[in-house]
């Protein structure tokens, strides 16, 4: 029954009918990991012109109006487009090798939910080239710039946004599936690694809130071409509303950002310690809190819309307890640590870069909390610089240290360690460069999403800038590094590729072969 | 080989941070402000005490928890010979740090609580003023008083793209600011006309949403007389970094002689602007103002010389707005905008004049309302 996968000696046609139709979740995963760092670069692109044009008070090289398109995308295509569908691919890959599993509960569908996704992103890019250009009201498209007064393009977007959503909800309920009925006899669900365990959590988020935000965009869409108002004062409805329910969804939103890199940070920190995770079912328990957490706070990130005081204590709060599970976490890695025998290879370092540089981004999230003290922070860069800390040294930082991690795995390939090393320097140089200094330009008084500003900023923004060409130049490194290690690598074929690395996923030869666990394996 | 490549990267960083000051250290530049300002305003202080509370909460954690980490990365290496135990699990340390973050955090929400209370203590303000937000300028409307104003950016477009020198006050300066009186409760009314704004004086601690179709509050009260500069901070358009906030903190008296001149002002706009013109009257204006600025290009009789020939042109027998657009904002290099030098009022008027002299009878009438809704509708 066994086949191997086409290759380019079958002929193109072949080869491309693979990958278009294949229902392998191995494939489906490479697939959207190429899917996802093609988006990361083009969202990267975006923000390096973003920096360029804030090198310096003035406008040089863009004006406003594309300005705005600019950081509206960057943050679309980054959210949706980068990371989300890398650790969706992270999760075909893996989560089949990691519990025992032949394949994906839903092969059919996982490869539909794969390839609708670059045609929302054709759709949403292509705005860019049309009349009244793309979408220019921030990621956070709040009505009614994004209603009345947005572009006839944003139609498109809300198309896009629909598909996006689809395929998550997708994605999700076949992970959820699969979790849930193909796990391996003995594979208990305590048993099961912390990567899976983060994304089933993950996967019960993006069911709850991906519906939200349809509703959102489809109230939009009625709002602006079928005569309703439901965020239009002027015919009895609220622009408020629009952010309520935004937020119900982007809350959340950013723990199924963060969780599943919570996951990937559980599996390499304890290989490269040597030493097993300290406090799993603490783990899973604070994963499920923060999880639980994610939809009762979402209105922290409105408090200077004018909520009642009872309403903006409560959020206040409710945010602050999240640093509690979030605590946790951070203390299980680092006891996890302790008394291990650490080396330092490249998924390592990405891990405990995440671990500090996500801490730090805790602690201004913590500070944030803070109603008070938010109305002076809030849409200013040091919010900017607070996302991104979670965001990039979280998510992104994680999702490298995955592919470094894995990529041996699955490709039967070494990376080269000097290189990998190399790119997390500037990687992680540049980074703070870039961010760290956003905080100053915050609390000095720089709004977000300026095209331009006054020149007590300018010395920051240069600074920003800098550092920002650096992060972007090390994202090149990674790609060749990547196609490197595929093309000209040096083979490996021990199954367990790194000495001291744990799970079901390390026990199959090296590289992975195309079907993997076709008879389940007893776990202990 | 990668230590080198390492030190040899980190001077570079030096080299760049170096560069980067040495352009900016121009003469006069203070060294760029790291923190949130203290500002002169109860809320602001509030926020300002509770930011620094937070944050030397946060760095006292953040070095136990990061220089525990570090040494654990320097002491348990592998290649300083470490051996993994296998010990995973401690009920009590784990208890430990959920219990100790969590009584931190209550510690936390009393300060918290405190300084929120003070940014809602809106009652019993002295003056209220209403804050609009448009696209993109801030309209102050004085309630009770009859003062209203708009309040625009003053930085030249040439700045902004680099034709001209940026000034000292670069995107940070307005024509009309907001005057208010020292030691008085404000009370700011916030609303939008258009899409959502955000209105900010980070030295009052004030920034709430203006938002179409609803109000919200807040107050400042100041006993430091002064120039405070602010900002648009929700994403409006592509006029959102354009549209800065710039109040004047003045002495009662000066701030009672502001205020009086101000209603003189809008008296006498409303008597000329708010007025119905008759067709004779704006002929008589029109010719007075025709003379003193046109005549010099057009002629006297409107037959032309250095400029076109107004008789019998296209522009004074065709559409009326088209003609106020002509002198409002000028045609291409030769025709000057008289925006800045002509009143709505003497605007109007000639507009008047040009299509209803010398011949030219479109007989329509152009009255000053025409025009200031003219302006607004650009």
């Amino acid at each position: 029954m066994a086949h191997g996968p086409a290759t380019l000696a079958d002929g193109w046609v072949k080869y491309a009918s693979r990958w278009l139709f294949t229902t392998n979740h191995k494939d489906i995963g490479t697939l959207y990991l190429w899917f996802s760092f093609a988006m990361f670069i083009l969202g990267g692109a975006f923000a390096m012109i973003i920096r360029a044009e804030l090198f310096q008070p003035g406008m040089q090289l863009i004006q406003p109006e594309f300005f705005n398109q600019m950081t509206t995308m960057h943050g679309l295509v980054m959210v949706f487009g980068a990371i989300m569908p890398a650790f969706v691919g992270l999760a075909n890959w893996l989560i089949p090798m990691m519990i025992g599993a032949p394949d994906m509960a839903l092969p059919r569908m996982n490869n539909l939910s794969f390839w609708i996704l670059p045609f929302a992103f054709a759709i949403l890019v292509a705005t860019l080239f049309m009349e009244g250009g793309g979408p220019n009201f921030g990621w956070t498209f709040y009505a009614p710039l994004s209603t009345t007064y947005a572009p006839d393009t944003v139609n498109y977007f809300i198309f896009g946004v629909h598909i996006m959503g689809a395929s998550s909800i997708m994605g999700s309920i076949n992970i959820i599936a699969t979790v849930m009925n193909m796990r391996a006899p003995g594979m208990t669900y305590m048993k099961m690694p912390m990567f899976v365990w983060t994304w089933l959590i993950t996967a019960f988020l993006l069911v709850a809130v991906m519906p939200v935000l349809a509703g959102a965009v489809t109230m939009m869409l009625m709002d602006i071409n079928f005569g309703t108002s439901f965020f239009d004062a002027a015919g009895g409805g609220d622009p408020v509303l629009f952010q309520h329910v935004f937020w119900f969804f982007g809350h959340p939103e950013v723990y199924i950002i963060i969780l599943p890199a919570f996951g990937v940070v559980s599996q390499i920190i304890p290989t490269f310690s040597r030493k097993p995770l300290f406090g799993y079912s603490s783990m899973v328990y604070a994963t499920a809190s923060i999880a639980f957490m994610s939809f009762i706070v979402w209105a922290h990130h409105m408090f200077t819309v004018g909520m009642p005081i009872a309403g903006e204590l409560y959020f206040m709060y409710a945010t602050m307890l999240i640093a509690v599970p979030t605590g946790v976490k951070v203390f299980n890695w680092i006891t996890t640590m302790y008394k291990g025998a650490l080396t330092f290879e490249t998924p390592m370092l990405f891990s405990i870069a995440f671990v500090i540089l996500f801490t730090f981004g805790g602690f201004t999230g913590l500070m944030l909390s803070i109603a008070a003290a938010d109305i002076q922070y809030h849409d200013t860069y040091f919010v900017v610089a607070h996302f991104h800390y979670v965001m990039v040294a979280g998510a992104v930082f994680s999702g490298t240290a995955a592919v470094y991690y894995w990529l041996p795995k699955w490709c039967g390939k070494m990376y080269s360690e000097t290189m990998g090393k190399v790119q997390f320097w500037i990687a992680f140089i540049g980074f703070n460069i870039t961010f760290m200094p956003q905080h100053f330009l915050g609390l000095a008084g720089m709004p977000r999403r300026y095209a331009d500003y006054g020149l007590q900023f300018a010395d920051w923004n240069m600074v920003s800038s800098i550092g920002a060409f650096m992060y972007g130049a090390a994202q090149l490194l990674f790609l060749f590094n990547v196609v490197r290690t595929i093309t000209h690598g040096k083979p490996v074929d021990k199954p367990e590729v790194w000495e001291g690395a744990e799970g079901l996923e390390w026990t199959v030869p090296t590289p992975a072969p195309y079907h993997t666990f076709e008879k389940p394996p007893q776990v202990k | 080989m990668l230590k080198r490549a390492q030190a040899l990267f980190l001077s570079s960083l030096g080299v760049i941070f170096a560069l980067v000051y040495a352009g900016n250290a121009s003469a006069d530049s203070a060294p760029s402000q790291l923190n949130m300002p203290q500002g002169v305003t109860e809320v602001s202080q509030a926020a300002y005490d509770i930011h620094m509370i937070m944050m030397w909460i946060c760095t006292v954690i953040g070095i136990a928890v990061f220089g525990f980490m570090f040494y654990v990365m320097y002491a348990h290496r592998k290649s300083r010979g470490a051996v993994a135990e296998n010990f995973h699990e401690n009920v009590l340390v784990e208890l430990l740090w959920t219990i100790v973050p969590a009584v931190i955090l209550i510690v936390m929400a009393i300060p918290a609580t405190s300084a929120l209370l003070k940014v809602y203590d809106t009652e019993n303000a002295d003056i209220d003023i209403q804050v609009t937000g448009y696209q993109w300028n801030w309209q102050y409307e004085y309630l009770g008083e009859g003062v209203k104003f708009m309040s625009n950016l003053r930085t030249s477009n040439d700045e902004i793209q680099g034709k001209e020198p940026k000034g000292e006050h670069y995107l940070r300066e307005v024509d009309n600011p907001l005057v208010l009186p020292v030691g008085k409760k404000v009370r700011f009314l916030i609303t939008g006309n258009d899409v959502i704004h955000s209105w900010w004086v980070p030295d009052f601690g004030v920034k709430r949403d203006a938002i179409p179709g609803l109000f919200t509050s807040a107050w400042a009260k100041t006993d430091k007389v002064g120039t405070y500069v602010g900002e648009c901070t929700e994403l409006c358009g592509k006029g959102h970094a354009f549209m800065p906030v710039v109040v004047e903190v003045k002495e009662q008296a000066e701030y009672d002689q502001w205020l009086a001149d101000k209603k003189a002002a809008a008296a006498e706009y409303a008597s000329t602007i708010g007025k119905e013109w008759s067709f004779d009257e704006l002929m008589v204006k029109g010719e007075e103002v025709y003379n003193r600025s046109c005549a010099g290009c057009h002629g006297v009789n409107g037959e032309g010389g250095y400029g076109p020939a107004l008789k019998d042109s296209a522009v004074a027998l065709g559409a009326a707005d088209v003609h106020i657009s002509a002198v409002v904002d000028g045609i291409g290099v030769l025709m000057p905008s008289f925006d800045a030098q002509l009143s709505e009022v003497e605007i109007a008027a000639v507009v008047h004049y040009e299509r209803n002299a010398w011949g030219n009878d479109v007989g329509d009438i152009t009255q000053p309302i025409d025009v200031v809704n003219y302006k607004q509708g650009k």
